[in-house]
């Protein structure tokens, strides 16, 4: 088995330096490969779309299996970007460093995840820890929050997912779910599974929000762009695109991994749904966030901003 | 050609076996077989596989009771009772069945039959027992009052008969409305769930069971049917006393095949059985979500550390190790059995 990954990874790495010295030929024919989240995959689709027809000639496939895979593929060099929408772990790193990888990280875009139930629900907030209980099994029923009579269906991402993962680390508190909860493998599914079930409960990234289901306020918070942006909304999260060390200007792959800095970009992230961490054309928001943080400037005892992970 | 497909056999056994077995070394046996618990993202982790297998097992049980008699039953009406032409229409129709991708039978499963059983499972189930129910028992009913009434003197035989057909009918049909009516109470909170996927691996492994065993039986010959007419039995008669048992062998190796299929699909169940990691209590209630060994697999996939090398990622080829024996011990039973009856039949 060894052998064998070990001549699949040497032979990846050939693939992917002769990519890499593709992509820094800015000139000729190259191709990016692109791989990791399926909630960032939406993003590197339509960046890469919006790319391709910019530039001729350039190649960009995107394929969605996961973070946890877009890393695997990063650090084994079969790709060149990979979407992930939680941070890289201490082991992922060190492999990575082991191969002679050095995985550096650009948040692409803000995503909130919205705790969704069927429109139909008379439920309309929950507090973090009411959703706890609710995935941990310590509340069985809609009537303990306020619902009708009706036994909760509790839906939950694969745990292969960064959604799962982020959703464990904002909500369950280190807590485990409760063994009825059903396990889906997208958010599509997820999102299928409670617009078609009256006593579901499902949580999804805030761009699968429609009026087919309904985005419960967390702690009087409603999810939206905004409440994202400012902090407010507690199960959001930012989203990553890792690549190889920092890409040489110029490239096709530095265009790419920057496009989300242009005001095209933030467009195209606004369009599906995330939160643009630009904002371009939205001078009166920007003119009160710079006023809020001089306000935060002016008090010593706010505390500075908490890292994400 | 063949050496080839035995080697390939044996490495898929080898590189399985070897990633599985540092699992059994990490964590032991005992919890894998024991516990319940399977959390294997959770800190700390836990791998207690016995809800998944007890999963697999409810799934492939639900889908043998779907296909089983319907595949058979199917097979041979294909085989000895439609006409010719029929024939020609009816089986490409059900060989079909086998070239749709499993991933569309998913998304059925999911966004057609999943919410379809919710709104109007116990109204479904009800309408199913009147189906399956009405035919066998009207077979049994006339069967039975048959043989009650072989028991009376030649005269009597008729009335007799009669008598014990509405009877007996009049009872089954209570009965029936008795079941239908439970069936109608049943709610189902969740479609995901162990039924909506047994009863679409059940038509996924139609095809096979279909084809194999009418296979079998065309293989029977018109040599021992005409034998068979020539001594004056009925086509029943021919049927059951003849064919069958002269194909049994055939038809008992679609049905392991179809059950293979069932046991090792992965896409439907992973999308439409809910894959929460408990036993359904009680046991046999089908309207809960289950989770499979295939679909586990599947699912965990993605997050284990292949590079780290964790339980985690040892655990996935343990629960594929599993599935490898089970199959290999169906294939087993199935060649064992398949030489018995063959022996028999020589014998006799």
């Amino acid at each position: 088995m060894k052998t064998l990954v070990l001549c699949i990874s040497v032979l990846a790495l050939v693939v992917g330096f002769s990519l890499g010295a593709d992509a820094a030929d800015s000139t000729g024919d190259s191709s990016l490969v692109v791989d990791g989240s399926t909630t960032v995959g939406p993003i590197a689709k339509a960046f890469a779309e919006y790319y391709m027809e910019r530039n001729p000639g350039v190649n960009i496939t995107v394929s969605e299996s996961g973070s946890g895979n877009g890393a695997k593929s990063l650090i084994n060099s079969t790709c060149d970007v990979a979407d992930m929408s939680r941070f890289m772990k201490d082991s992922e790193f060190k492999a990575a460093a082991d191969k002679g990888v050095m995985p550096v990280a650009h948040v692409v875009a803000l995503d909130g995840i919205a705790v969704i139930v069927h429109p139909s629900n008379p439920v309309k907030a929950l507090t973090v820890e009411q959703v706890r209980d609710i995935y941990t099994g310590t509340i069985t029923n809609w009537k303990q929050v306020g619902g009708p009579n009706k036994a909760i269906v509790v839906c939950s991402r694969d745990t292969n997912s960064g959604t799962y993962e982020t959703f464990e680390k904002l909500v369950m508190n280190k807590e485990k779910m409760g063994s009825g909860t059903e396990y889906y493998g997208s958010n599509g599914a997820v999102h299928k599974k409670v617009s078609t079930t009256v006593t579901a409960i499902g949580y999804v990234g805030l761009g699968f929000v429609d009026r087919k289901v309904k985005g419960l306020e967390i702690n009087g918070i409603a999810p939206n762009p905004e409440t994202v942006k400012s902090g407010k909304y507690q199960i959001a999260r930012p989203l990553f695109m890792f690549t190889n060390g920092y890409p040489s200007m110029g490239t096709h792959l530095y265009a790419f991994v920057t496009l989300y800095l242009t005001r095209q970009g933030q467009e195209i992230i606004k369009t599906i749904g995330f939160v643009p961490v630009t904002n371009y054309g939205e001078d009166e928001e920007k003119e009160s966030i710079w006023s809020e943080l001089r306000l935060q400037k002016l008090e010593p005892n706010t505390p500075a901003g908490t890292a994400f992970r | 050609m063949t050496a080839i497909s035995a080697v390939a056999v044996l490495f898929i056994v080898a590189f399985i076996l070897k990633d599985a077995l540092p699992f059994f070394r990490l964590r032991g046996v005992a919890e894998f077989f024991g516990s319940l618990r399977w959390y294997p993202s959770g800190e700390p982790a836990e791998f207690g596989a016995l809800a998944l297998f007890v999963g697999s097992g409810l799934v492939t049980l639900g889908a043998i009771v779907v296909a089983v008699p319907l595949g058979v039953a199917a097979s041979l009406c294909l085989s000895d009772v439609l006409p010719f032409t029929l024939r020609q229409i009816v089986k490409p129709i059900i060989e079909v069945l086998a070239a749709i991708p499993s991933v569309a039978y998913g998304f059925f499963a999911l966004v057609v039959f999943a919410p379809l059983l919710q709104r109007q499972g116990g109204h479904l189930l009800s309408v199913a027992s009147w189906v399956i129910g009405l035919p066998l028992l009207a077979l049994v009913v006339l069967v039975a009052s048959d043989l009650f009434a072989a028991r009376w003197p030649e005269r009597a035989r008729v009335p007799v008969r009669l008598l014990a057909f509405v009877v007996l009918g009049a009872c089954s049909v209570w009965g029936l409305m008795q079941l239908g009516r439970a069936c109608e109470q049943i709610e189902i909170p969740s479609g995901t769930n162990a039924l909506n996927v047994s009863i679409i691996l059940g038509i996924m492994a139609l095809p096979t069971i279909v084809s194999v065993s009418e296979d079998a039986l065309q293989a029977v010959g018109r040599e021992l049917r005409e034998g068979s007419y020539a001594l004056g039995a009925t086509r029943a008669e021919t049927l059951t006393k003849v064919i069958i048992p002269a194909a049994r062998s055939g038809i008992f190796a679609g049905v392991i095949l179809g059950i293979m299929r069932a046991l090792g699909e992965t896409m439907v169940v992973w999308m439409a059985s809910g894959n929460a990691a408990k036993i359904p209590s009680p046991w046999y209630d089908l309207t809960q979500p289950v989770r499979t060994l295939t679909a586990t697999i599947a699912g965990d996939m993605g997050e284990a550390e292949q590079v780290t090398g964790a339980a985690r990622y040892h655990v996935l080829f343990a629960l594929a190790l599993c599935l490898l024996i089970f199959a290999l011990l169906a294939n087993l039973a199935s060649e064992w059995i398949v030489r018995r009856a063959r022996a028999r039949l020589k014998g006799s």
